[in-house]
């Protein structure tokens, strides 16, 4: 079994009073695909955002290739090796498509070239001059992807890719993300649409009140239909 | 009738070309009141007294230490720099969680402090500063008038020095950051980059603007605690026409704006001393986020 890259244990965050993680206890290894499932207002952003650093308070413990990192600061953990897909994307209106692209610092040797990233998503090289935010949302959802593969980040966490974006947008995402799982990239992956979770990755966690509820193999995930809805309430 | 005001205009060129050097300073201090809401969302009240300390600094350099204007227009804006990141760092940096408002008044605070420290100890009847000797001698015929090589310099200093931090801001790298972080400075941080230094550092430098200015303005102006107090109010007009924020609008609207002085003073000259503020009224009627601003 491939060594642990991430790994959480009784992950807890704050937003100011509100206490939204309980206990978070996840480990992703290298080179997998793992998900966070859950319904709304599980906990799923909140877990990447805590194991980012961007919520105001955490405790408990967040290791990266075996570093501590729960004191850390966001800038400290992307230098690290973490990089953070946003769900709301996070494209900056005030720069342009190539601004936003080479705007994260490389932080490691091993990330993707320009123009394997053109390749990949051809849409962004043509429209390379155009204002971030003046792109479709699965355009901007493919520079959001596209900036954290340039970056060397090992573990990339996309939250909720496809949310929102039209079947074709979602298929060409799926493929871009069992391409970059091929370059031996991590994934943890957010999502909400397990059908779509089931063509990508290589397990399951289910969250629910800001807990870990169920552990499963994507094998399992067929047979597990019934007990998915239960959790996700679809 | 057109004669009659392209007579007067003739005649007043020379007001309206002085009043481009006035402009000269009011781009240069707007833009770095600009650059320091951009990135801190603080209305930095101290800019007046740190222009103030950058014409001190550069008397004290040739004073005491013999070192002259070129020196100066260097050094000066390090130090005076150097200073705003002690503030920054020692201050301002534990207000951004509150109001805009207590980053004001911590910084009018400041000012006031600056002010007073330099009134005691070196009285406020001002200081003789010379231009250096290659800026001295005849003055410039630019064909309708004489202007002396100084001004000329003011004028082209601040142009430079604006067009080179627009560049700065919007070509290069550095400033993909700094745009970027005035829209969502948390996810920069995430991305890797050091935002608490970077947002000292954009203190520093417009702390670092005000300093060139108070340099460039040394020789115009006596060296006195109170020389950035009464042209910052007037820059504050020029900030509020010109749109908090706006990199090219504070630029533009500085030089513009001294412009408009000028030809009032040429026209009608009660109203030069009051004519930006009634344009700063009108704007905030018409249009409340400036004439460059993002509403
Ligand atoms: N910025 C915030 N301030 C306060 N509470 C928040 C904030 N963001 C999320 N929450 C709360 O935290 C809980 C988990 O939210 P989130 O992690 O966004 O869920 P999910 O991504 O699974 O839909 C929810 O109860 C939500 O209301
Ligand atoms: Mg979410």
């Amino acid at each position: 079994m491939a060594d642990s890259l991430l790994k959480t244990a009784n992950l807890q965050a704050w937003y100011g009073e509100s206490h939204a993680l309980h206990g978070i206890d996840i480990e992703v290894r290298e080179g997998e695909v793992v998900t966070l499932l859950g319904r709304n207002g599980a906990g799923k952003t909140s877990t990447l955002r805590a194991i980012m650093g961007l919520i105001g308070r955490r405790t408990g413990s967040v290791r990266f290739e075996g570093k501590e990192l729960i004191n850390a600061r966001s800038d400290i953990i992307a230098r690290a090796g973490i990089a953070l897909c946003p769900e709301e994307r996070g494209i900056f209106a005030s720069l342009d498509v190539t601004e936003n692209l080479m705007l994260p610092p490389v932080v490691r040797p091993g990330g993707m070239s320009i123009a394997e990233i053109h390749t990949l998503f051809p849409n962004l090289k043509e429209r390379a001059r155009s204002p971030g935010t003046k792109l479709s949302g699965g355009e901007q959802q493919m520079l959001a992807i596209a900036r954290i593969l340039r970056t060397g980040a090992r573990l990339l966490m996309l939250d909720e890719p496809t949310e929102g974006l039209a079947p074709v947008i979602v298929q060409q995402i799926g493929h871009t993300i069992r391409e970059i799982k091929q370059r031996g990239f991590t994934v943890l992956l957010v999502e909400q649409n397990f059908r779509f979770a089931q063509t990508v990755a290589d397990r399951h966690y289910v969250i629910d009140h800001g807990q870990v509820v169920d552990h499963l193999d994507n094998a399992e995930m067929a047979n597990s239909a019934e007990r998915l809805h239960q959790y996700l309430g679809v | 009738m057109i004669e009659d005001i392209l007579f007067q205009l003739e005649l007043g060129l020379p007001q309206v070309v002085l009043g481009l050097v006035n402009g000269a300073f009011y781009a240069l201090l707007s833009l770095g009141l600009a650059v320091i809401f951009g990135m801190l969302n603080v209305i930095n009240f101290a800019h007046g007294a740190q222009f103030m300390m950058g014409a001190f600094v550069a008397w004290m350099l040739l004073a005491w230490g013999g070192i002259g204007y070129w020196w100066a227009l260097v050094l000066s804006p390090l130090i005076v720099g150097a200073f705003g990141i002690v503030i920054e760092k020692l201050l301002i940096s534990r207000l951004y969680k509150l109001d805009h408002l207590y980053g004001l008044l911590l910084t009018f605070g400041l000012a006031l402090i600056i002010e007073g420290v330099f009134r005691n100890q070196f009285g406020s009847s001002g200081l003789p500063y010379s231009p250096p000797e290659s800026l001295g001698g005849p003055p410039v015929d630019l064909g309708f008038m004489f202007l002396p090589k100084y001004r000329l310099w003011v004028v082209v200093a601040s142009l430079v020095v604006s067009l080179a931090t627009w560049l700065v801001i919007e070509k290069t790298r550095l400033g993909a950051y700094l745009r970027a972080a005035t829209e969502n400075a948390a996810l920069v941080q995430a991305f890797g980059v050091n935002v608490p230094r970077m947002v000292t550092l954009t203190y520093a430098a417009g702390v670092a603007l005000a300093a060139f200015a108070g340099v460039l303005a040394a020789p115009i102006y006596s060296v006195n605690p109170q020389m950035g107090s009464s042209l910052i109010i007037t820059v504050f007009a020029v900030v509020v026409i010109g749109g908090m924020g706006s990199i090219l609008g504070s630029v533009l609207t500085g030089f513009g704006l001294g412009l408009v002085e000028g030809l009032a003073k040429v026209f009608y000259p009660e109203a030069s001393s009051t004519v930006i503020f009634v344009i700063m009224a009108i704007v905030l009627l018409a249009r409340p986020a400036g004439l460059f601003g993002r509403a």
